[in-house]
C-alpha cells in the first residue's frame, strides 16, 4: 500500500477507496443508519456480494450486531452521521472497550464547516471529547490522499490490539451536507 | 399443525413461571455448541448459575443489546443456533432490533424473553408490559412470524425444542415471578471475551 503522498495518481473518489480497502481488510459486515454524505459508500457496498451489508435501526443496534459478528469470526464496521455517534458513549464503553472488541467505526462528520442545523453543531462538540474520554483511537480524514492509509492502518490495529476505532470522515473531504437556502 | 396454531396464548392466560427453573431447562438442552447470550440483569444471573458453558456471552452493561449481538454471531456463524436470552425492560429498550431481525431472518436465532412486567432490578418498578404490551403481538408485527407464549414449562420445552431444529427465526416468550436472580456473573469483561471466542472457536 502506498505511503500518504504518493496515492497523488489515484483516481478514485474517497468512497470507492474506502470500500476497497474494507475489502482488502476482510471487513465484510457493514451496518449502517444512513446519512447523505454516506449515501455513494453505503450504494457501492450494496452493490458488492462481498459484502452482508444492511440498515439498522439504531447506532447501538448496530454497535452491538457488529461487536457479535467479530466474536464470531466477522469483521464489522458501522457506518453513521455524527448525530448517531451522540448516542453511543454508554455502549462504546460497556461493550467494545470493557471487553475488548474491535468494532470499527465510521462517522460522517456534521455540525462543522458550514453546518445549518444548531443541533447538529452541538452534538458534534461531543464526539471528539468521548473518544478522548474512552481513549478510542480516533482519526479524521480530511484529503484524498490519506484516506486508504489511515482507514487500512486503523482496522488492523484495531484487529492487533483487539480495541475499537473511529473513522471521521470531514467536510473537507466528503463535501459534507451543504445548505441550500 | 403447529403448537402455536393449537394453542393461542397470551401474556394474559400464560402461567407465571420460575425464571431460573425455565434457564435450567433451557440449558439442559443444549449439548454444547449453541451459543447464548445473556442480557443484563436476573436474565443473566440465572444463566451464569444454570451453568457455565463456554458459549455463553455474559453483557455487563449495554442494556438492550442481547438481539443484536446475537444476530451479529448468528450472521458470523450461520451453522450455529445462536439465542438472545434477555428480559422485558432490556427487550423495550432495542425493539427496532426485532425489525432488523425479521427483515434479515436467520434461520439460526432464536430469542427468548422473560418477561416479569418489572424492572426487577432496580426496585421492581413496572415496565409497559405490566400495562399490556404484548411482546409476542410486537415481535409479529415487526415480522418474526414465529413468535410465540409458553403456556407453561411443558410448552416451553416444547418450543425451545422445536426451535433449535426448525428454521427461525423464533421468539419465545415466558411469563416469569419475580424471584431474584440465583446469583451474579464473574465481571471481568476481557476473560468473558476470551472464554466465549475460545467456545465459538474464533479464538485458539
Amino acid at each position: 500500500m502506498a505511503a500518504v503522498g504518493e496515492a497523488a495518481s489515484d483516481n478514485r473518489a474517497w468512497h470507492e477507496i474506502v470500500q476497497a480497502t474494507l475489502k482488502a481488510n476482510d471487513v465484510r459486515l457493514v451496518t449502517y443508519v444512513p446519512d447523505n454524505v454516506l449515501k455513494p459508500l453505503i450504494a457501492g457496498i450494496h452493490a458488492d456480494p462481498f459484502f452482508t451489508v444492511f440498515a439498522a435501526t439504531r447506532e447501538e443496534e448496530a454497535l452491538g450486531i457488529v461487536a457479535g459478528a467479530w466474536m464470531g469470526g466477522m469483521r464489522g464496521i458501522l457506518l453513521m452521521q455524527t448525530s448517531g455517534f451522540g448516542t453511543l458513549a454508554n455502549v462504546l464503553a460497556s461493550l467494545p472497550v470493557a471487553f475488548q472488541i474491535p468494532v470499527l467505526m465510521m462517522i460522517s462528520e456534521r455540525g462543522t464547516l458550514g453546518e445549518f442545523n444548531l443541533g447538529q453543531a452541538l452534538v458534534c462538540r461531543t464526539m471528539r471529547p468521548v473518544l478522548s474520554a474512552l481513549a478510542v483511537e480516533h482519526h479524521t480524514i480530511t484529503r484524498l490522499d490519506e484516506v486508504e492509509f489511515i482507514v487500512d492502518r486503523s482496522i488492523k490495529q484495531a484487529v492487533a490490539t483487539r480495541a475499537p476505532a473511529a473513522l471521521i470522515l470531514s467536510p473537507l473531504l466528503t463535501g459534507g451536507k451543504v445548505f441550500k437556502a | 399443525m403447529s403448537v402455536v396454531e393449537q394453542r393461542p396464548i397470551g401474556p394474559g392466560n400464560a402461567q407465571v413461571m420460575s425464571r431460573f427453573e425455565l434457564t435450567k431447562r433451557l440449558v439442559a438442552k443444549l449439548p454444547g455448541e449453541e451459543a447464548v447470550i445473556g442480557g443484563i440483569g436476573n436474565t443473566n444471573f440465572d444463566l451464569w448459575c444454570a451453568g457455565r458453558r463456554p458459549q455463553n456471552f455474559y453483557m455487563l452493561g449495554s442494556m438492550g443489546l442481547a438481539c443484536p449481538i446475537a444476530l451479529g454471531v448468528a450472521l458470523a456463524q450461520p451453522a450455529r443456533r445462536v439465542i438472545a436470552l434477555e428480559g422485558d425492560g432490556s427487550l423495550l429498550m432495542q425493539l427496532g432490533s426485532l425489525t432488523t431481525i425479521a427483515m434479515l431472518a436467520p434461520k439460526n436465532l432464536i430469542v427468548v424473553v422473560m418477561d416479569n412486567q418489572s424492572y426487577q432490578i432496580t426496585g421492581g418498578q413496572p415496565t409497559a408490559t405490566a400495562a399490556g404490551a404484548d411482546l409476542v403481538t410486537i415481535a409479529r408485527g415487526a415480522g418474526i412470524a414465529q413468535s410465540t407464549w409458553a403456556a407453561d414449562e411443558a410448552m416451553f420445552d416444547e418450543l425451545v425444542d422445536k426451535a433449535l431444529k426448525a428454521d427461525g427465526p423464533w421468539l419465545i416468550a415466558a411469563r416469569i415471578d419475580d424471584q431474584p436472580g440465583a446469583g451474579a456473573t464473574d465481571r471481568d469483561p476481557v476473560v468473558i471475551t476470551d472464554r466465549f471466542m475460545r467456545g465459538l472457536g474464533t479464538k485458539k
